[in-house]
């Protein structure tokens, strides 16, 4: 009850993690109602309290906010990780966006066809190491600081780790020939708050192993 | 060379016609080079001119900026289109990201192959008409004002105008229901940097023509 935000979404990463993420570093402590069933959706969507009938959902602040994007670039202004004036918040907007459709890739694969998951994974591989994880290294070499932007901790170091440990989970060496996203990687988790977040215990979810999305697809009916 | 942005992108809609948009309502004047062959592309991309090999991608203020929403959120700071606090920008944003939800479903009309044609119009008139059009109906009954957010034009106005329109082009009575976004849309149409937008010469970009998706299938493909 209190004045914490409460998340609306399945038990899973899907959508909502990058949230979890961005509220965790930024030391900020959240509820969550996780939606088990179809009738959970059904229930939420009648007491109207989704503007688009989806989830993501979040209380906060007197809003029921939606929409992933709406809600993370909330978080991010309110606690001062969207960096200092409207130059730095378009290289911020420009790397998060890089890493959400990384992540998005990554995302649906659990939900992909069998017999397309080996290619999608190749994919994602390659677009991971020759399109996305390539432009965080040079721009950390070409400025030579600890974060992307600024030169203080934002919403876009936060992501990037998200999408760095993702990868991993994909392919364990996939750092291999990045070595400022190592050093990085090391750096932002040893945080405080986001040490805390990649702990055990955390609020932070497992990666969607096959009986999940059986679950997810059943409550979203796809 | 100008100061005026400079667009890169094919000769259609796709991501970047909701740029277009903002720019013109801004009252800003732009500047387009089209990719028109794969060729293009692959130029932009060797000149590393493009961040994550993609377009859209707009030379503004010295920067390349690429990625849609990035763009069209500094373009909407820039020019006073995003609210006059964090909770406005909030509203906006909501609203904005749900019309990307529902421009998303008409860019990807155009490419389906033919047997999925019939369903995903279906999807897309039904998205528009049951989930979408009302929740912005709503809001415009609720508080009762010429603009969706902070009683003042912002992009949110423009982005549903501009969704609005191409909802009409594939069904042109989808108002029909919703009397108060017919008016605002006759409204923010009014707008005289907008207005100039609609006419007949302006940049805005026709809806594509099916004998044009393979050519541009080819470039991105």
């Amino acid at each position: 009850m209190a004045g914490k935000p409460k998340l609306h979404y399945t038990k899973g990463r899907g959508k909502m993690e990058s949230i979890r993420w961005l509220l965790a570093a930024a030391g900020v402590e959240f509820e969550e109602q996780f939606i088990e069933t179809k009738e959970d959706l059904e229930k939420l969507r009648n007491d109207g309290v989704l503007l688009f009938q989806q989830v993501p959902m979040v209380e906060i602040d007197g809003m029921r906010m939606v929409q992933t994007r709406a809600i993370l670039s909330y978080i991010a202004a309110k606690y001062n990780l969207y960096g200092k004036d409207l130059k730095e918040r378009a290289w911020i907007d420009m790397y998060v966006e890089g890493t959400t459709d990384l992540m998005g890739m990554i995302m649906y694969l659990p939900f992909q066809p069998a017999d397309t998951k080996e290619k999608n994974l190749a994919l994602i591989i390659e677009r991971a190491t020759t399109r996305y994880l390539p432009v965080y290294e040079k721009a950390l070499k070409d400025h030579g600081q600890d974060y992307l932007v600024g030169n203080k901790l934002s919403w876009a170091d936060i992501h990037l780790l998200e999408a760095i440990l993702m990868s991993e989970e994909c392919k364990p060496d996939i750092l291999s020939a990045f070595p400022l996203l190592q050093a990085f990687k090391g750096r932002i988790s040893n945080i405080p708050t986001i040490k805390k977040f990649l702990q055990p215990g955390s609020q932070r979810k497992p990666p969607t192993d096959e009986k999940f999305v059986a679950v997810v697809r059943k409550i979203f009916n796809i | 060379m100008s100061g005026k942005p400079k667009l890169h992108y094919f000769n259609g809609r796709g991501r970047m016609e909701p740029i277009r948009w903002l720019l013109a309502a801004a009252g800003v004047e732009f500047e387009e080079s089209f990719v028109e062959k794969k060729d293009d592309l692959t130029k932009l991309q060797k000149d590393g001119s493009l961040l994550f090999q993609q377009v859209p991608m707009v030379e503004i203020d010295g920067m390349k900026m690429v990625q849609t929403r990035a763009i069209a959120n500094y373009i909407a700071t820039k020019y006073n289109l995003y609210g006059k606090d964090l909770k406005e920008r909030a509203l906006i944003d909501m609203y904005v990201e749900g019309i990307f939800d529902l421009n998303e479903l008409f860019m990807n009309y155009e490419i389906q192959p033919a047997d999925k044609k019939e369903q995903h119009f279906a999807n897309m008139m039904d998205k528009a008409t049951n989930r979408y059009f009302p929740a912005f109906e709503k809001v415009l009954k609720d508080h009762g004002q010429d603009f969706l957010v902070g009683n003042q034009l912002s992009r949110a106005d423009v982005q549903l105008l501009e969704i609005i329109l191409m909802a009409e082009e594939c069904k042109p009575d989808i108002l029909a229901k919703f009397p108060l976004l017919q008016s605002f849309k006759a409204r923010i149409s009014n707008i005289p940097t907008i207005k100039k937008y609609l006419q007949p010469g302006s940049q805005r970009k026709p809806p594509i023509q099916p004998e044009e998706v393979p050519k541009v299938i080819a470039i991105f493909h």
